[in-house]
């Protein structure tokens, strides 16, 4: 894999030279980053060594803050002491800032060819008010990662409709076994199975007219999207007490055979690889198809680079950018021994791994509907911790529906004024 | 000191005549620099902030009382009320607790000492480490609070998953900690008993329950004055167990008042500073009545003392 990346390297970096031309850049290029865990940070230091050397005049300033306390912390440093570059990310998120004018417009970059080409099935999530503020550097697709030794085992086939998700979840279930393990202590993960009922219910269109508070809540739509969602909780689909598990808490019950199932992000392949599960014992599905009426959509959070609006070298901040999104940087950080995940320029190459290859397959063809963020970027804040708080009780109480969707409604009202 | 004692300067100037007054001024003056600082400005700053709609980037816009009103309305908020009344009250029983330890170690036997700081072990260990360990403890798979039932032939309980559960199971953990607070509190003050008294009121035929109640107890006064304050102070400020064990959840049934304000306004998901600001002004008002009632005890005592 190693010589085959290092040829397609080569001929990437041959098209590189034809492209932007490598201005010579001089001063102090600040970067702050989020990518502190062990590999992304790697990524992270490998991507300004390269860049440095591409630009030996300039100095660049690498900081890497705790991904969790970066969350808050980038609210003081882009208004007080704003770096050059900044991590965050796509969609609503980035929304506080372009509001309070804090990113910087960066559509010029989008104009330039060789963004406006490769990057396309990025755009949207990068847009606001119809101008583009940051470039993405990696996303991952979400699916359903299951155990295809007891699907073997109990003689089942990866289902492709939602008779056959139930039919083959029931089977599970008569097994003695969760068809899903989910932990929801920290309430996103049920976000991520409200994404696919509704997508997959009502389609993208819906999904994101209800994240964007076009829709009320208690509409007859949503609530056939919970009944779905209730038809796999009175199965007992799902493990028992998941509301006092966090995801990763979640893991051991797909380990151990008691779950056979897990709707997750590509992120949740590394733990289950390290748990001892083989490449044999694992595998990926796209999720299920509900309503025949409307194409399929992903979600996909895309993470991101973006230039404060008060950055100092708005020039090299720039061309780091370009750097970062060019087809050869992007098939050297999501490859598998980096980020592990796909690569957002269309000309980079993906890595030989299984379900990086079929996530890429889905996203580039068979998501016609559109791609989604994740419940908790696509929807405000606010309205994400309310909701997946709701999704969570529903989750538990099946039968506080009613009153979970008013909680949800007069929250929509308030919120979306 | 006296003015005599330059007999040469005729005005000794005004720093030399007032230094009874300036010199305890001086003392006090850093103290009170940064006890008005960072104490009583935040304070009104929090009372300011409360009536406006601010994200804490943008321009905050002033809405007057809306935030209180939408508080009143707010059903987390009457959640984590009630959580806090839970806690205000459950929480006392570490006062009890830590005095009968107290009692019980009080005696002279080889070792006491290591069972002393035994029984005081858990405050010395961090609550984030307390939190964890009740978490595992009640863990509803293979928590040992499940097998304990399973073995007694009783039904498994998620006591953390639990909506109506969860808060009780976070006090028991907080009070772990507590009893043993106010333990180390009381074996101080029983030192402080006078024996001469616990002699005469035994001659008098004393005992048991009565000689607890009539005679210990009346002494150890201070004692359970500092126990009662820092037991209350700590119920209002229950939060790290909260944000460990549960998180809030399961669906906010164990939010109190300080993790509800910390939520709404420098969460992950928050950032209503307005918002969070009228929550923290409504637990402030709630500490208010108990440092008043402290306050003013402690000033009736001391004018007793005069």
């Amino acid at each position: 894999m190693h010589s085959k990346m290092k040829a397609s390297v080569a001929a990437l970096a041959l098209s590189a030279m034809a492209g932007p031309s490598l201005a010579d850049l001089s001063g102090d290029l600040v970067i702050f980053s989020d990518m502190s865990n062990p590999a992304p940070r790697a990524v992270m230091e490998g991507m300004v060594e390269r860049f440095g050397d591409m630009h030996p005049d300039l100095n660049i300033e690498l900081t890497i803050i705790d991904r969790e306390a970066y969350k808050t912390q980038i609210r003081n440093f882009l208004t007080a002491n704003p770096p050059d570059v900044a991590n965050w990310y796509a969609a609503n998120r980035m929304r506080p800032y372009v509001d309070a004018g804090l990113f910087e417009d960066v559509s010029d970059l989008w104009a330039e060819p060789e963004i406006a080409e490769n990057l396309a099935s990025t755009k949207g999530a990068m847009t606001i008010d119809g101008a583009q503020w940051g470039v993405p550097y990696t996303y991952y697709q979400w699916g359903v990662y299951y155990r295809a030794d007891i699907f073997d085992e109990l003689g089942l086939s990866e289902p492709t409709t939602w008779d056959e998700e139930l039919a083959n979840c029931q089977a599970i279930v008569d097994s003695g076994r969760a068809c899903y393990t989910i932990g929801t202590k920290f309430l996103w993960t049920a976000g991520g199975w409200f994404d696919y009922l509704n997508l997959r219910t009502n389609g993208y269109d819906f999904h994101m007219a209800l994240t964007n508070g076009e829709v009320e809540w208690t509409d007859p739509r949503v609530r056939e999207t919970f009944a779905n969602w209730r038809t796999l909780i009175d199965m007992g689909a799902f493990i028992d007490n998941h509301q006092s598990y966090s995801w990763q808490e979640a893991l051991p019950f797909m380990v151990n055979g008691e779950a056979a199932a897990y709707l997750m992000g590509n992120f949740a392949v590394a733990p289950l690889r390290e748990a001892g599960l083989g490449d044999d014992q694992l595998d990926f599905y796209q999720f299920v198809q509900i309503n025949p009426e409307v194409e399929l959509a992903e979600d996909a959070p895309t993470d991101t680079f973006h230039i404060p609006a008060n950055a100092a070298n708005k020039e090299a901040a720039r061309e780091f950018l370009r750097f970062v999104v060019s087809a050869e940087n992007q098939t050297i950080i999501n490859g598998g021994d980096a980020l592990g995940q796909l690569p957002v320029n269309a000309s980079a190459s993906i890595d030989d791994d299984k379900f990086l290859a079929q996530g890429f397959e889905m996203l580039s063809s068979n998501s016609p509907g559109g791609i989604a963020q994740f419940f908790d970027r696509d929807a405000p804040a606010e309205m994400a911790s309310v909701a997946m708080e709701g999704f969570q009780e529903f989750m538990v109480f099946p039968d506080n529906l009613d009153d979970v969707l008013n909680r949800l409604e007069s929250a929509r009202q308030r919120i979306y004024e | 000191m006296s003015d005599t004692a330059l007999p040469g300067a005729a005005d000794p100037g005004w720093i030399r005549r007032n230094r009874q007054t300036l010199a305890p001024l001086l003392f006090l003056a850093p103290g009170m620099l940064f006890f008005l600082v960072y104490v009583i400005l935040p304070i009104f700053q929090s009372f300011n902030i409360s009536l406006y709609e601010w994200d804490g980037l943008g321009q905050p816009a002033f809405i007057g009382l809306d935030n209180y009103r939408e508080l009143a309305s707010d059903r987390a908020f009457e959640v984590s009320l009630w959580n806090n009344l839970k806690w205000l009250l459950l929480y006392l029983a570490a006062i009890p607790g830590g005095l009968f330890i107290a009692l019980f170690l009080n005696q002279t036997v080889a070792g006491i000492r290591i069972y002393k700081s035994l029984f005081f072990f858990p405050f010395v260990i961090s609550q984030v480490v307390v939190g964890l360990v009740f978490t595992w403890f009640y863990d509803p798979t293979f928590g040992l609070l499940n097998a304990l039932l399973e073995g007694i032939g009783l039904a498994p309980v998620n006591v953390l998953g639990d909506p109506q559960l969860a808060t009780y199971g976070i006090i028991v953990a907080g009070l772990w900690p507590q009893i043993a607070y106010c333990m180390i509190l009381y074996l101080t003050g029983l030192n402080a008993v006078d024996p001469e008294q616990v002699e005469a009121a035994r001659l008098d035929g004393a005992k048991g329950w009565r000689m607890l109640w009539f005679v210990i107890l009346p002494q150890l006064r201070p004692a359970t004055f500092i126990a009662f304050v820092v037991t209350i102070i700590g119920a209002l400020r229950s939060f790290d167990l909260i944000s460990i064990m549960t998180n809030g959840g399961p669906f906010g049934s164990t939010r109190v008042l300080s993790f509800y304000m910390f939520e709404k306004s420098l969460s992950e998901y928050g950032f209503r500073m307005g918002y969070g600001a009228a929550i923290a002004v409504v637990l402030f008002l709630i500490m208010l009545c108990f440092i008043a009632y402290f306050l003013w005890s402690m000033w009736r005592d001391e004018r007793g003392l005069r």
